[in-house]
């Protein structure tokens, strides 16, 4: 007799192998994609870095765009932007938050989700419509302005803050504004008193993640905020330079020179948005944190 | 008091909404009793002679958006699965914050990345690979020596639109109830097999949403898009070549028009942006609120 060969084997074959493998198959291409949008990430950060090295010193930051010959800096753009993206969140940000409070605490379901439904919508709008709807709306007859500018930044901006102070409302346990009207505590006094004052870290956060965002819009400023003398101003009633509109011009031109300015403009703006929003999900974390979540 | 405060501030949002509706159709009037609906399908752009028709605009833009959703959606899922499922619990949250940074990038940084350092990679050693691979189908044309095209718009725009997909899927997927999938592993599913019998059915219409706001995205952006788009008014079955869509084309002519009625015919050009931006975001809205029956449970 022939010796006995085992029947069974441990080893997966056939069918079972096949759905084995077809998982690994499917679990590598999972962390494949994960690791390529990582390493996209860390691509991009890296090559802005590395072009925007040459060109970036305190000279970069403290004077404005030379109009010919020697290379100037951006200091015109920095202080531009950082009046526009100011005078942006000077209109988002209270209405947003009223909006956020109405939709919270007053207002009946129904009228609410058509609000909900509206803001979100205007989250999807395509900033250069955006862009469009102000130019139609204050630059035609009139000039391109700073505040045109800002105020397209803060219907991009609007939304955000809206629904990051909506969220925040939401996490205030309902038992805190009971307590406040349990103690003969009026309505609006509850929400001012109580609601609002757990809520700011929140809004905080909210109001950074706009602000990131707003920073590094281009389309809403190309028709509003684009023709500008290149000289330090403060005058918001004329257009002022500002980084978006300085990179998106300076990448269109065949010059190399202005390409390494373009460079590290974009390293600037870069850095500002990526910190603000580390800064913001850091705050994000300890609110909920402190709100039991 | 604050009562009505509040209101004003919600309503704020309503009155921007309409009023960008009413004052962009309104700036596009001149060119819609000029041209009527069919500047919609009319194919030539011709400031010369004053014809002027959106479909070179509206093909580039449907081309560059689906080269995006074609390469992003099984990605951005493929992360969220991996997000949600796979990953190391000391990894979730620092790959996630990565990507969810992806979407942070401002779009003129990563279209002047687009236009310097990925569009020349892509001009010497992928174009050239895929005509010489797939040159028989015409869509695969003879590469631009400069990179600038609609397929490395698609690429920038794939950038922009896999952190969008992937952050709102893996929030779905940490929704379908541990117990469902549980139970598919205990009946002896392959992990796979459970994401494919399990999860992905349970968040199909969540998905479908996300797909479609990332397709808003891609289709409204303009910044990145005409940074490495390279521009023309013709319908090109080449996707290596220079295209420009309905963003890129208005975003590229910010410096002015040369006639008033090439004006106008960008305003229109905005007015149908807006339409197709609006029907995209409205169908996302109405999946979410309507179809998604995670939602409801929570």
């Amino acid at each position: 007799m022939s010796a006995v060969t085992p029947e069974l084997s441990l080893r997966p074959a056939g069918r079972l192998r096949r759905r084995r493998v077809v998982n690994r198959m499917m679990e590598g291409f999972g962390t494949a994609a994960a690791l390529l949008a990582v390493g996209v990430l860390v691509l991009v950060v890296v090559s802005v870095a590395l072009r925007a090295a040459p060109a970036i010193s305190w000279h970069f930051l403290t004077t404005p765009p030379a109009l010919f010959g020697a290379p100037g800096g951006i200091s015109s753009a920095i202080i531009g932007s950082g009046l526009i993206v100011g005078m942006a969140t000077g209109m988002a940000l209270p209405v947003g938050v009223l909006g956020a409070v109405y939709l919270t605490e007053f207002s009946n379901p129904r009228v609410a989700a058509v609000i909900q439904l509206c803001l979100d919508i205007l989250n999807g709008m395509p900033t250069i419509v955006t862009g469009i709807f102000v130019y139609g709306l204050l630059v035609i007859g009139h000039v391109q302005s700073a505040f045109a500018g800002a105020f397209a930044l803060a219907i991009v901006m609007l939304p955000l803050v809206a629904r990051a102070s909506q969220e925040v409302l939401l996490l205030v346990p309902q038992s805190l504004r009971e307590a406040s009207l349990a103690l003969g505590v009026s309505r609006w006094r509850t929400t001012v008193g109580v609601v609002l004052p757990t809520t700011l870290g929140g809004i905080l956060t909210g109001t950074v993640i706009a602000v990131a965002r707003a920073a590094g819009e281009t389309a809403p400023l190309l028709f509003t905020c684009s023709i500008f003398n290149p000289a330090v101003s403060t005058d918001v009633t004329h257009a002022l330079p500002n980084i978006p509109v300085l990179i998106f011009t300076y990448s269109e031109q065949p010059d190399k020179a202005l390409h390494e300015q373009a460079w590290a403009a974009a390293l600037v703006l870069m850095a500002f948005v990526l910190v603000a929003s580390l800064a913001a999900r850091a705050l994000l974390a300890r609110s909920r944190r402190k709100l039991g979540q | 008091m604050l009562h009505g405060l509040t209101l004003a501030g919600a309503l704020a949002g309503v009155a921007a909404l309409v009023a960008i509706v009413y004052k962009v159709f309104h700036l596009a009037h001149p060119a819609f009793s000029r041209f009527g609906l069919h500047f919609v399908v009319a194919r030539t752009w011709d400031p010369v002679h004053k014809h002027f028709g959106a479909l070179a605009f509206v093909y580039g833009t449907a081309i560059s958006s689906l080269i995006a959703l074609v390469i992003a959606t099984p990605l951005a899922i493929a992360i969220a699965l991996y997000l949600s499922e796979l990953a190391p619990r000391g990894a979730r949250g620092i790959i996630g914050s990565l990507v969810e940074t992806l979407a942070a990038i401002p779009s003129v940084v990563l279209g002047l990345w687009g236009i310097l350092v990925l569009g020349p990679f892509l001009a010497h050693h992928l174009e050239p690979w895929l005509h010489d691979k797939l040159g028989f189908i015409p869509i695969f044309g003879v590469p631009e020596a400069t990179g600038t095209g609609l397929f490395t718009a698609g690429l920038i725009l794939t950038i922009m639109i896999v952190p969008i997909i992937a952050s709102i899927s893996r929030e779905l997927f940490l929704a379908v109830p541990s117990e469902l999938e549980e139970g598919a592993l205990a009946l002896g599913t392959t992990r796979w097999e459970m994401v494919r019998g399990v999860i992905l059915p349970a968040t199909r219409s969540g998905i479908a949403a996300a797909v479609i706001l990332g397709l808003g995205r891609a289709l409204g952006e303009a910044i990145a898009v005409t940074q490495v788009i390279g521009g023309g008014t013709k319908i090109a079955k080449n996707i290596f070549g220079p295209s420009d869509t309905l963003a890129s084309k208005i975003a590229a002519s910010y410096q002015g028009a040369a006639s008033g009625l090439e004006a106008s015919s960008l305003l229109y050009l905005a007015a149908l942006l807006l339409v197709i931006g609006l029907l995209a975001n409205l169908t996302a809205q109405v999946i979410v609120r309507r179809f998604d029956p995670l939602r409801e449970s929570r």
